[in-house]
This record gives structure tokens, sequence and C-alpha cells, in this order.
């Protein structure tokens, strides 16, 4: 079981450095929705030991928000914004993988040295959720186009949520399904904000956003 | 040293290009054709074996050593190489380097020779080569710096077939990584889709096929084989790093090594049949991404 823990978590890196090596948008959003899934399971399978109605509630709602509801809506907006795929961001992909596994290594080295409350179930969970972390904030500030960045988001989001299911057991259900409302809504409101400067200025470049200021 | 250790050479002499024909007949049965015989890369290699050669007059001694260098470091690298229950005729500690360093002379050669010609696809197939290698060794580097840390043996002879079922129980997610970044760089180096299409001679694409277009005769021949002997080379140490099971008789370890060549031959058919050849801009990618796997894996492994 602990094996099995640690491939799905593996996969979840995997699924941050796809992120970062890939242009086209659609398969982006199926990977956020995979990774989303994946977090739902490493929920449920790392605290199978002292599984409550709590633990599967999180996982559940976890697995139907990420891999189903962000998916969905993500979709709509990019049918909505008619582009395909992420042109010349300002980091370029083979960087971007680079920085991906550096981050991995970089969080591998903190989480030996970050005490934590309790021990989580597998080792490589808390390094996992730092460089999934990490991920987000690289494809937030590398990526043009507003849907890559609001993608960044939920990665960003789905680093926290990683690192909330390892100690899940401790951290109030509220708090964790509170983090999920607030994410399902800015995720909401991200969609129908793409579309709206897509419709305005039929660019969702934010690069060209700047020059808006005047 | 000993006797025994000639057969698994042997073997893989034989066998090589057998390996290639159950790749083509593998692609040939997806694509719903007969596809060629079996053993056409053997009846291909007597054929040009039996031609004479023709030499460009601009070519130096390079070009002509080029096609017996390749063949002869390839089949080294095979001494150093335990197949199936069978040892490896050489080791000592640290020859997965030599190992490395003999596939690398085999390519060094092969470019210097596309650039001896003059040509100017051969230039353009041996820069292609090189630049991909270059991403390419460091990879399968990184990969045998996995298995050295895993089984903590530093000759091939240990790390190979060092690998049980216990071990994938214990380390199973590094080395998956590792599995597939070693069959990432295997299809890499051997010129195989996506990398580079064995069958294209669209000049624009061809990476390994141009950079050989000049040689001839029994040239070509020695060149076919020593391209099989290579692929073989690199799947027997894929194959025998990852499947477990060690029985303790070589011959049947032995048996079970063929299987798993057999696997390994439907799985690059496979491969080839379902995925579409990449774009040139994105090979870089693939290899860098094959490199990033090793490197999780080898930081999952130092742990």
């Amino acid at each position: 079981m602990h094996t099995l823990l640690d491939t799905l978590i593996v996969l979840l890196v995997f699924t941050n450095l796809r992120l970062l090596g890939l242009s086209r948008i659609n398969a982006s959003i199926r990977t956020v929705a995979a990774q989303g899934v994946l977090l739902g399971l490493v929920a449920a399978i790392a605290n199978a030991d002292h599984l409550s109605p709590r633990i599967v509630l999180i996982a559940v709602v976890g697995i139907a928000v990420k891999g189903v509801a962000f998916p969905l809506l993500l979709f709509r907006a990019l049918r909505a914004v008619k582009i395909r795929s992420e042109v010349e961001p300002f980091v370029g992909y083979i960087p971007s993988v680079l920085a991906g596994v550096a981050a991995f290594l970089i969080s591998l080295a903190v989480a030996a040295r970050l005490p934590l409350p309790v021990r989580p179930p597998s080792d490589l969970l808390v390094p996992t959720a730092l460089s999934t972390l990490f991920v987000g904030l690289l494809l937030i500030v590398s990526r043009k186009k507003a849907l890559s960045q609001a993608l960044g988001f939920l990665v960003f989001e789905n680093g926290i949520y990683a690192f909330g299911v390892g100690i899940a057991y401790e951290a109030p259900t509220m708090i964790e399904l509170g983090i999920l409302l607030d994410v399902f809504v800015a995720v909401f409101v991200m969609g129908i904000i793409v579309f709206h400067i897509a419709r305005e200025f039929d660019s969702i470049d934010t690069t060209r956003l700047a020059s808006l200021k005047e | 040293m000993s006797p025994a250790g000639l057969v698994p050479v042997a073997g893989a002499v034989l066998l090589a290009p057998l390996f290639l024909g159950i790749i083509h007949r593998t692609k040939a049965l997806f694509a719903g054709r007969s596809g060629p015989p079996l053993f056409q890369i053997y009846f291909d290699a007597i054929k040009l074996l039996r031609k004479g050669c023709v030499y460009s007059g601009a070519t130096s001694w390079v070009f002509r050593l080029a096609p017996i260098v390749a063949p002869a470091a390839a089949l080294t690298a095979f001494l150093l190489l335990p197949q199936g229950g069978f040892p490896a005729l050489v080791s000592f500690p640290g020859d997965f380097v030599l190992f490395v360093f003999l596939l690398g002379t085999a390519r060094f050669l092969t470019v210097l020779a596309a650039l001896d010609t003059g040509s100017s696809f051969e230039g353009m197939g041996a820069s292609r080569e090189a630049a991909f290698s270059a991403l390419a060794e460091p990879a399968l580097l990184l990969c045998l710096a996995v298995a050295v840390r895993e089984s903590g043996h530093l000759s091939l002879s240990g790390l190979v077939g060092s690998v049980t079922g216990a071990e994938w129980q214990r380390a199973g997610p590094a080395l998956a990584l590792t599995a597939v970044s070693l069959l990432a760089i295997l299809l890499a180096e051997n010129a195989r889709i996506p990398v580079d299409d064995p069958n294209t001679h669209l000049e624009l694409t061809m990476i390994h096929e141009v950079m050989v277009l000049d040689h001839g005769g029994p040239d070509l021949g020695f060149i076919l084989w020593g391209q099989a002997l290579k692929l073989w080379v690199m799947g027997a140490l894929v194959v025998g790093m990852f499947l477990p099971g060690r029985t303790g008789s070589p011959w049947l370890d032995g048996a079970v090594f063929l299987a798993g060549m057999l696997a390994l031959a439907v799985v690059i058919g496979t491969v080839e049949s379902t995925i579409a050849r990449l774009r040139m801009t994105r090979v870089p990618q693939f290899l860098v991404g094959a490199g990033a796997f090793a490197v999780m894996a080898l930081a999952l492994v130092m742990r």
C-alpha cells in the first residue's frame, strides 16, 4: 500500500512536469483534471489507516470539484476564447521542465528540514506538495495567456491541498472544504473574466493588457 | 572469464537482426500488411556482403573505418553485459562507463564518416545526431547511476539482474521512472520513432539514415548489422535491468531473458505503430523529459 501511495505521488510529480512542457491548453486542462483525481486518491489512501467520513468527504469533494467541475468550467472558457495553445511563454518549455525538476530537488531538501506536527504518511508527500506549489507559481508568472495563468493558480491550490491531505486527520474539515469553495468561486470568476476579456479585446494575452493604462 | 560467457555473445550476434525482424513484423501487423519475412535483415546483410564497395574520391580512411568500428564497438559492449543467467566475459568496477563510451565511440565515428563525405545532407544528419545524443547520453548515465545506487554494484555484471520482485515493491516508482527514461533513450539512440523514422528517406527529417546514405556493399551490410547489435545491446540492458525473476539456472534465465527481449520488440513495434514521429523541434524536449525522469529517480533513491 505504501508503494501504491508512492506511485500516485510520483504520478503527481509527473503531471507537474507534463504541465510545464505542454503548450496545448486543452491538454493542460486535462492534465490538471488528472492531477485533481490523483490528489483525491492520495487523500483517501494516505489516511486509509484512520478512514473517517470526513476524509472520504474531502477526497470525494476534491475529485468532484478538481476532476470534473473545474475542467468543465475551463473547457467552456476555452471554447469561448477560441485559442488552442500558449504561444511563446516568457520561460520556454525546456527551461520550464528543468526548473520543475530543480523545484522537486529543492523541495526534497527543504522537506527534510521542515519540522512537521505529524509524520506524513509518505516521505514524498511534503516534497511533492512543495514542488507543486513552485510549479503553480512558475506557471502563473511564466505564461502569457490568462487561461494558462488560471491553470497555474489551480496547480498552486493543488499543492496546498496535497500539503493538507498529508495531515488531513489533524486539520479541520471546514478549512479544507472552505478552501475548495473559495477556489471553486475563483475559477468560476476567472472563467467569466477570461470570456469577457476575450470578447472585448479579441485576445487573452495578458502582456497586451499593459497597453491599457493610458 | 569462462567459455559459457561466449554463449550470450554468440546468441546476440546471431539473434540481433531477428529482433529488428520482430519489430518490423509487429508494425506490419498493426498496419494490416503481411510485412517482410522475419529473417529479411539476414537476407539483406548476406546480399550486401556479396557486393563490391564503391568509394567516392572525396572520402578518406575515416569513411572506411566507421562501418568496421560501429559493429565492433557494439560487440565489445556485449562482453561487458551479462545476459540471462550468463555472466559477462569481462567485468570490473565502473565498466558501465566503458559501456556508454563504446556506444559513444560508434556514434562518433558514424558522425565523422558522414562529415567526411562532404555531402550537405549527411552533415545535416551528423549535426542532428550529435545534438540529440548530447542530450541522450547524460540521461543514460543518470539511469545507470540510479541502478548503481539501487544495487550497490559498480559493474554492469552486478547491477544488471540485481532487480528482484522485492526491489520493485520497495522502490517501484523510482525503478519505473528509470525504465521509462531508459526506454525513451533506447528509442532515441537507435533512431526509432518518435525521434527518427527508420523507414523514411525524406531528407528533411532523417537523422540516422541520412548519415549512412553514401555507404554501400559490405560496408552497408556491416552498418545494418551494427545497428541491429546496438538495438539488441540496449534492449538487453533494459530487459536485464528491470526484469525480475532469477531462477539460478542459466538456461532457464536465458529463456526468461529471451522472452523479455521478445516482449520488448513487440513494445517497440507497438510504440512505433501508435505514436507519430515528433517534430524535430520537439525532440530535445522529449530527451530532456527522459533526463528529468532519470534525475527524479536518482533523487528518489538517493533520499
